[in-house]
């Protein structure tokens, strides 16, 4: 049984006390920081996050009291990437008339190769070339000499059998960083010669502590190298007077289809998708679009605040996961435009509600009061929680892998207090945590799965749906829905003892 | 509005519906500024030319879709084999989630390892109290018997010293003098994860061996090298030892470790060769590698402390598992049962009654240098014809070698070994000469995509089928696993095609 959230805040400290006994002291003490208990809210002015209507009026507590986007320690099994996971792996990697190149040795570019679901439709290294593994492969004389050379080389390459690539990115790996390559000087000198757009990306994995540094430096690069040389582009541009962005929606499993559909029937006019499904043509667009909608806040905030300040697009923020903060979200959006979309909004939260009756009274009696520990990067830890809620599950525990303190304050929006918050937990924590609260689910990335699954407890991969999705939108609901129930309630949890076996005494190793 | 509560459609069906449709088509036109339908068609159809195919053999820098991952992940899973070890990776701790998950992907088990989580400090001033403070972190939490240090790439940039830099963590105590801390520099810039698996299996060798006395016994040490399918091929070479009544250590056992049962309990460590079997193994009479070229460095070590040596090339089929079972007798002098006799006549039977689907058909065949090299030769068994076979992680001396294995049978004389090349040049190749039949692992769909060419996967990495892993490929039996998956795709093949045209449906045949 899960422990009750509410009532339980000194079980959970004493929880948390236990788990870190184990650390030597050092560790100890910074690990303390990065764990809690959401706390009961002091501030009763706090700003209301706009993406957490559902919640109103306000906040569920205080969760910003732990220590965020600091160094992971050595040694104790972190769950985070690097700087070239988020930007290769989350921002660029789902371009798709781009060329993304793994600059470095083979690794990096084959472990990411075809991971991320960001669903592209396309011809595979024809017109798109999000499936593909282009690298460099380092040698070792490109360490001692220099990689440079072999860099331009594989970009004249590039245009000769990519002709119809419309941009080439050079992803960064660690070596590049550390031998002094001159990655700009490259990409100005292939600009020139190619008269396409060319990224250099600093995403050289030892840069900054996380996946997270890695979407900042991506960022910049489209700031750098995309809208600024091309604002005669952006500045031409014909849009009408409802054209939107949609920016950080990765389309794992189709998400940004569930969701452009939903701001398509409201009468908005999606001119890019960041940077699911999306074209480089999207991207130089944005500026001139009258609103920047903002699903993955973590990886692309960056980006709608420069655009706000040198273009004026306005951006907010909205959450399409689960219906409560669907019709909120869409309410939301169309509050920033005139009557007609703000009707149409109505109609469209009002036609999606008898589908959205039937699978509540289909799946919600099936995991109704049923407890859910999230692990995830930086935005769904806070933003599926009223997606559970909605089919009637409560939140036991939730933490990011790369959350900065921002985040934290926004996840006070979501959960009540009491909640166990552990922030880039480790291998360790999480077994820990998840062993004494017996959630009925995690969610959480492929490498907790199997632990998890082995103890007993029903799992969902919360980075790529486990292969399933979309999860965004109305639709994206329904099979959100349908995922949660087969986890939960599935037959092969019972099956773990044998019938001759007492339950309580699993085979040793 | 496609979804119903008794019907719920995710993405393998609800983007065919008529809205979405419409939808991504207005997307596509009015906003994506690609190019036009005809010029995507007519490059799409150059990619498959012989003008095309010079172009892409010509490449000289650039690297597209290689089947090879890189040393650390070899290493961590030649580590993942000994009891209670738990890798470390010295370096950017991006790269250890990277071969977790990969690991995961394929057996569908927890990878456990560690990272020195090295950052820009690190880099400026080197790794060393990255790694004090990561081996006691990782010692006082997983309470490991032994902790494997690998390193990636950016270590080895830099130039840590893994010898000094261990030796001052146990001097400031991060873990007991005592305690089994071996090591293996293993540069990502330099060979594959088929050369981070040998320098690891030398490592750990040299760590337990280095210094002790050898008392030689009749023991055999066999290195099964980097394999997907270790889980059940192990526990197969484990059968044919006992069948034989040999005594042998298996250096790096994954078989228990990426194989825990589901009972309510996670085990961060189960199974794998003990440091007892290791230390033991030392005085070993002979070690079998399974796999030439994921042990060269290992097998020099072990000829150098004065064991006699022998390598394979992943003993599958009929000639592959001879091979082994001759081997292990020349190396123990213990006969090859009777019984093995009638498990082999069993396979020849099986091909025998299977010969006439088998005879005259075409492969491709990629992956691994001894994995290709192992397919060839049972394709040949089989009248089989192997067209193409790459390596990307393989030399020229391993072309030189598989060539006259091919020359060898005049199944083999049309073939072409291609070492070196990736995938991309794989599909231009197929394209341009086509054949029936490919093999491979799981980033070979997208060939089977783009050419129609049937994929069958049975090499590391297998994500997107499961417990392939848990059936043998080597020994007699695994050539029945192998040679049933083969004429599974060849049948289906058959009864596709009937399918596809009502001329052809004369030809859906109920026995065959």
């Amino acid at each position: 049984m899960a422990l009750d959230t509410t009532d339980d805040t000194r079980d959970l400290a004493r929880l948390i006390e236990d788990v870190l006994e184990a650390y030597p002291t050092k560790a100890r003490k910074n690990r303390a920081k990065h764990l809690g208990v959401s706390q009961p809210v002091l501030d009763d002015d706090a700003e209301p996050d706009p993406a957490a209507h559902a919640r109103a009026p306000g906040i569920g507590s205080a969760c910003d009291g732990v220590k965020s986007n600091t160094r992971s320690l050595p040694g104790v099994m972190t769950v985070r990437g690097c700087a070239f996971a988020g930007s290769k792996g989350v921002v660029w990697g789902p371009v798709k008339d781009m060329v993304h190149i793994s600059h470095g040795p083979v690794g990096c570019g084959h472990y990411t190769w075809g991971q991320r679901r960001n669903y592209a439709v396309g011809t595979t290294g024809v017109d798109s070339f999000v499936a593909m593994q282009i690298t460099t492969d380092f040698q070792e004389k490109d360490i001692v000499f220099g990689g440079d050379k072999k860099l331009s080389a594989t970009i004249d390459e590039i245009r000769t059998l990519f002709p119809l690539a419309n941009g080439i990115t050079i992803q960064s790996e660690c070596p590049v960083g550390l031998i002094g390559d001159d990655i700009e000087g490259v990409a100005r000198k292939k600009v020139t010669e190619h008269g396409i757009t060319m990224v250099p990306v600093r995403c050289e994995g030892f840069r900054g502590v996380s996946q997270s540094l890695g979407h900042h430096i991506a960022n910049d690069t489209i700031r750098d190298w995309v809208l600024e040389p091309n604002a005669a582009k952006h500045e031409a541009a014909e849009v009408g007077p409802y054209a939107v962005s949609v920016i950080g929606d990765y389309n794992i499993g189709g998400d940004a289809w569930a969701s452009r559909k939903l701001l398509e029937e409201i009468g908005l006019e999606v001119v890019g998708n960041w940077s699911g499904d999306a074209t480089l043509a999207e991207i130089e667009r944005a500026p001139r679009g009258k609103l920047n909608l903002i699903h993955c806040y973590r990886s692309m905030n960056y980006i709608c605040r420069h655009m706000e300040e040198t273009y004026g697009v306005p951006w907010m923020e909205y959450n399409f996961f689960g219906p409560s903060q669907i019709a909120a979200s869409l309410r939301a959006i169309a509050a920033r435009f005139d009557a007609t979309i703000q009707e149409n909004a109505e109609r469209v939260i009002a036609r999606y509600q008898p589908m959205v009756d039937s699978i509540l009274a289909k799946y919600r009696p099936r995991l109704e009061g049923k407890s859910v520990m999230l692990y995830v990067g930086g935005l769904r830890p806070r933003h599926v929680i009223t997606a559970y809620e909605d089919l009637g599950m409560v939140i036991a525990g939730t933490g990011y892998e790369f959350a900065h303190g921002d985040d934290y304050k926004r996840t006070g929006h979501y959960v009540p207090q009491g909640t166990l918050i552990y922030d880039d937990a480790t291998g360790f924590e999480l077994e820990k945590f998840i062993e004494q609260v017996r959630p009925d689910l995690v969610g959480s990335g492929i490498k907790e799965k199997y632990p998890v699954q082995k103890m007993g407890i029903p799992f969902r991969q919360m980075h790529s749906w486990d292969y399933s999705g979309p999860y965004h939108g109305y639709d994206g609901f329904a099979v959100f829905a349908r995922d949660m129930d087969l986890a939960v309630n599935s037959p092969v949890w019972a099956l773990f003892d044998a019938p001759w076996q007492p339950a309580a005494e699993p085979a040793t190793a | 509005m496609p979804q119903q509560a008794d019907k719920v459609l995710d993405h393998s069906q609800l983007f065919q519906e008529p809205d979405y449709r419409e939808m991504l088509d207005n997307k596509r036109v009015r906003f994506e500024c690609g190019h036009p339908d005809t010029m995507v068609q007519e490059i799409a159809d150059w990619t498959k030319s012989w003008d095309y195919r010079e172009k892409n053999l010509a490449r000289e820098a650039l690297t597209v879709n290689p089947a090879k991952a890189c040393q650390p992940l070899g290493a961590v899973f030649a580590a993942a084999g000994y009891a209670g070890t738990l890798s470390f990776v010295h370096g950017s701790q991006g790269c250890v989630s990277y071969y977790r998950s990969h690991l995961s992907r394929h057996f569908k088990e927890p990878a456990s390892a560690v990272s020195s989580s090295m950052t820009e400090d690190a880099a400026v001033f080197g790794g060393l109290n990255n790694l004090v403070d990561g081996l006691a972190n990782a010692h006082a939490l997983y309470q490991p018997e032994m902790i494997a240090v690998s390193t990636t790439c950016m270590a080895e940039v830099i130039g840590d010293d893994l010898t000094s830099f261990i030796q001052q963590a146990k001097s400031k105590g991060s873990v007991p003098e005592d305690f089994a801390v071996p090591y293996a520099h293993t540069p990502a810039f330099v060979g594959s994860h088929v050369d981070g698996y040998d320098n690891m299996q030398r490592g750990i060798l040299e760590h337990f061996w280095a210094g002790a006395e050898r008392v030689p016994d009749e023991r055999l040490n066999i290195v099964p090298g980097f394999d997907g399918y270790a889980v059940a091929n192990n526990r197969e070479l484990k059968r044919l030892l006992g069948l034989m009544g040999i005594e042998a250590t298996i250096l790096s056992d994954v078989s228990d470790v990426y194989d825990t049962p589901s009972d309510g309990t996670f085990r961060m460590f189960a199974g794998g060769t003990t440091q007892d079997e290791v230390m033991a193994a030392l005085n070993a009479k002979a070690t079998l590698s399974l796999q030439h070229y994921c042990s060269r460095k290992t097998l020099e070590y072990c000829t150098s402390v004065g064991q006699e040596t022998a390598s394979l090339h992943y003993p599958l089929g009929i000639g592959g598992t001879d091979e082994l079972l001759m081997t292990l007798q020349d190396l123990t002098g213990r006969p090859i049962p009777e019984s093995l006799r009638l498990e082999r006549g069993r396979l020849v039977d099986a091909l025998a009654d299977s010969q006439a689907y088998l005879h005259g058909k075409t492969y491709a065949i990629y992956g691994d240098p001894d994995f290709v090299y192992a397919m060839a030769r049972f394709v040949m068994e089989t009248g089989g014809e192997p067209r193409h076979l790459l390596a990307t992680n393989g030399s020229k001396a391993w072309a030189k070698k598989l060539q006259a294995l091919l020359d060898a049978s005049p199944f083999g004389k049309d073939a072409q070994v291609w070492a070196g090349k990736d995938l991309w040049a794989l599909r231009s190749i197929l394209a341009t000469e086509p054949v029936h039949l490919l093999i491979g692992n799981s980033h070979g769909k997208y060939l089977e995509q783009d050419l129609g060419v049937p994929l069958i996967r049975l090499t590391f990495p297998i994500f997107d089928r499961h417990h392939h892993h848990r059936f043998p490929t080597l020994g007699y039996q695994g050539g029945l696993q192998v040679l049933v998956r083969i004429l599974d795709t060849i049948f289906d093949q058959l009864d596709r095609k009937a399918q596809a045209d009502p001329l052809a449906a004369v030809s859906f045949d109920l026995t065959r």
